[in-house]
């Protein structure tokens, strides 16, 4: 006989959980005391929302399902964010929270939520576990549903009976079986054949490459197809890293805040590629100006992607990796597009991003600083807003998994969780939580996270007293009425040393680079509280609403 | 924008209706009929949803239904040869005297049923697409309609087609 407890945790270890990320709670009492003498590791964060973000972090460095654990009503409602975040970023996590016994279900009983309900349209899947007998298959489907086919968040609600009632040992299946799961792998021949045709016919092709080919883990296929067909690449913020930022072929991320080029080289191609990508309006622009020209290929494992927001020529439904590996078997090499790529070279030159050099402190120059430093060796980590952009545009990635960001949901605070997370995935690397300094107020008690556990991230505040992406918007389009967007001067490092966290103030460009050399030496976490010039805007831009190869602050063409 | 008749087949699980029909209502579609029921397949139920709304707009939606673990084949009848029918009962009051032989002159032309005879009302059941049954109960409004419930509508496939697990 086993509690539901026990056989919890058991369940956990067969799916290979080396870590869980979590805060307890009266209902989940007994999967604590079942983790008290466990060897799965257990992280306490300070907030339940942080123990998501950090499951998130870790999958996304690591390519395995993260999880996460919270106590019922007020522990499992702290995960909400964190689990949406995941789900608009396709996240492979399992979130399992406590729920009150299975008696008081639905009596308003104390801290009670009906979490299946609340997480309906931001998991993937989610379950609540009425008996103990069916914990272990529970666990097991959701692990290959969050890992499988489109990956995302899956939850599980167990009520405090069914851990603590005890079972005969029931048997595990071996595959999991549902009826109404079948994912797609494989591409149809005929329509791979089709695209191929498409794409040697074409003179102007660009591939637009996203966050699919990250959690496909089809970087080197991408590279190969583009390289032996002479293919441009753009990517998405998601898929940075998909392909060597120095790479001659790449053109860096298109989109809101996109280069010059990539958006030009969109708006005149004459094919898109599209592969793992969801046409997402910050990325398109205006739709119908997106690649008007241009006949589309797109490939991506859901379904409901394809043709979603844009019209599409040559649907591949299938996972990005077999879908470019069965291109490559019989893909014919082509024409280097010379005249193309030669125009895109030109406006390469002539269009590159800007790093003021006046003596000042810019944020740019910061992340350049780090991208110099750590020449591809690190994970980074942003949050979101102006941090997140200028982190995007100016450091280089060189590897897949080592940019992780909220993209979809753009969750401020998500950073510093999530950084903490990748540690576990890369504790053989520098992890860098690039910080804006609204942001790493939203879930700063996170320093006390690190500081306990000793977890060596690195956290290099943007600090521009202001929330600055808001603030831009305001300045742009508003009049400059700042309302509400100012923020007042943050010691940071006074707070680091609360926590007995090392920290340093940086104000001038010359500091940047030993300021950064001495947080990587640090063994342990450590702040940097960057005072950036305070006005600084992300370029280029395109206005909500507009063609993507509209752009202010850029070059004159 | 036209009706369209989707036929949805599922697990018989708990939670599995909220879950069909939060994808409607999280894009602001208003579900016009629905019918829920257990099927030919132990274990699993078949759902017929009514609901108005562009062609593409159903295409995305039958996409996201397809993505629920727990929806096994979703169909959009509309552009098929099929049978659909919807089940009514019909309260109207229907005092002694004239009114009340006129009701059951309508109800032998509708082929409705009197299912209940009361003194001072009558219940009408009457099968048929929902045309009818609309048509019905505008014809009794003016006796006065005290109370109308109807099944949704439900929808198969004519000939040996079927909505069936599998391609
Ligand atoms: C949780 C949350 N609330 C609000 C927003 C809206 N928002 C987007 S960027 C931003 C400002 C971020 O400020 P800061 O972290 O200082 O970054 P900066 O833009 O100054 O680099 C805000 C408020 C958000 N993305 N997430
Ligand atoms: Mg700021």
């Amino acid at each position: 006989m086993k509690t539901g407890a026990k056989i919890l945790v058991e369940s956990l270890q067969r799916e290979g959980t080396e870590i869980i990320f979590g805060y307890p709670g009266g209902v989940v009492l007994p999967i604590y005391d079942e983790l008290y003498d466990s060897s799965l590791r257990h992280i306490l964060v300070r907030h339940e929302q942080a123990a998501a973000h950090a499951a998130d972090g870790y999958a996304r460095a690591s390519g395995r399902v993260g999880v996460c654990l919270a106590t019922s009503g007020p522990g499992a409602c702290n995960l909400v964010t964190g689990i949406a975040t995941a789900y608009m970023d396709s996240i492979p996590m399992v979130a399992l929270t406590g729920q009150v016994p299975t008696s008081l279900l639905g009596n308003d009983a104390f801290q009670e939520s009906d979490i299946t309900g609340i997480t309906m349209p931001i998991t993937k899947h989610n379950y609540l576990v009425k008996e103990t007998a069916d914990l272990s298959r529970v666990v097991k489907e959701a692990f290959y549903i969050a890992g499988t086919g489109r990956p995302g968040p899956v939850l599980i609600d167990i009520p405090k009976d069914v851990s603590t009632t005890s079972v005969k040992d029931v048997p595990v299946p071996e595959k999991v079986e549902l009826r109404g799961y079948n994912p797609t792998y494989h591409g149809h021949k005929r329509q791979i054949e089709k695209a191929l045709n498409l794409i040697a016919a074409a003179e102007r092709p660009v591939i637009y490459a996203g966050g699919g080919v990250i959690l496909s883990n089809a970087s080197a296929e991408l590279l190969s197809v583009a390289t032996q067909m002479g293919i441009p690449i753009t990517t998405t913020l998601m898929g940075l890293g998909a392909v060597p930022g120095d790479h001659p072929l790449n053109l860096g991320m298109l989109g809101m805040h996109g280069t010059e080029y990539a958006n030009f080289a969109i708006t005149e191609c004459d094919l898109l590629f599209a592969i793992g990508v969801r046409f997402d309006d910050r990325v398109t622009g205006r739709t119908e100006t997106f690649a008007a020209n241009a006949k589309i290929i797109h490939i991506d494992v859901d379904p409901a992607e394809i043709g979603k927001n844009k019209r599409v020529d040559i649907p591949i439904v299938g996972d990005v990796k077999s879908v470019l590996t069965d291109m490559l078997t019989c893909m014919k090499k082509t024409a280097g597009h010379e005249a193309w790529i030669k125009k895109i070279r030109h406006w390469k030159q002539h269009h590159p991003l800007k790093c003021p050099d006046d003596g000042r402190l810019h944020p740019q120059f910061v992340i350049r600083q780090l991208s110099e430093l750590l020449d591809g060796n690190g994970v980074i980590v942003s949050e979101v807003g102006q941090n997140q952009m200028w982190t995007a545009q100016h450091y280089c990635f060189k590897h897949p998994r080592t940019w992780i960001t909220s993209g979809g949901l753009g969750t401020m605070g998500y950073g510093l969780p999530a950084a903490m997370g990748a540690h576990f995935a890369r504790p053989d690397v520098p992890v860098f939580d690039v910080a804006g300094d609204g942001s790493i107020q939203m879930n700063i008690q996170e320093f006390g996270t690190i500081a306990a556990e000793k977890i060596p991230v690195k956290i290099a505040i943007l600090n521009n007293q202001y929330l600055g992406m808001v603030r831009q918007w305001q300045e742009l389009f508003y009049d400059r009425r700042y309302s509400f967007t100012e923020l007042p001067a943050v010691d940071f490092v006074k707070i680091a040393h609360a926590y007995g966290i090392e920290g340093i103030r940086v104000e001038s460009p010359d500091e940047v680079k030993p300021a950064l050399q001495a947080a990587i030496d640090c063994p342990g976490p450590f702040v940097l509280d960057f005072r950036v010039e305070r006005e600084e805007n992300v370029f280029p831009m395109v206005p909500a609403g507009a063609a993507i190869n509209e752009m202010i602050g850029g070059h004159p063409r | 924008m036209k009706p369209h008749t989707l036929s949805v087949l599922v697990e018989n699980k708990a939670g599995v209706l909220s879950r069909v029909t939060g994808l409607f209502s999280r894009r602001g579609f208003n579900i016009e009929s629905l019918a829920v029921g257990p099927c030919e397949i132990p274990g699993m139920s078949r759902i017929t949803i009514m609901v108005i709304a562009d062609d593409n707009k159903i295409e995305q939606i039958m996409k996201q239904l397809n993505k629920l673990i727990d929806v096994i084949k979703v169909s959009d009848l509309t552009d098929n040869e099929r049978v659909e029918r919807e089940l009514a009962l019909i309260k109207v009051t229907a005092e002694q005297g004239s009114s009340r032989a006129e009701i059951m002159q309508v109800a032998t032309i509708f082929r409705a049923s009197i299912v209940d005879v009361s003194p001072k009302s009558l219940i009408l059941q009457v099968i048929g697409d929902s045309d009818k049954i609309d048509a019905l109960e505008t014809l009794l409004r003016q006796y006065g309609v005290k109370e109308f419930v109807r099944t949704g509508t439900i929808g198969i496939l004519r000939g040996s087609k079927t909505v069936a697990p599998g391609k």
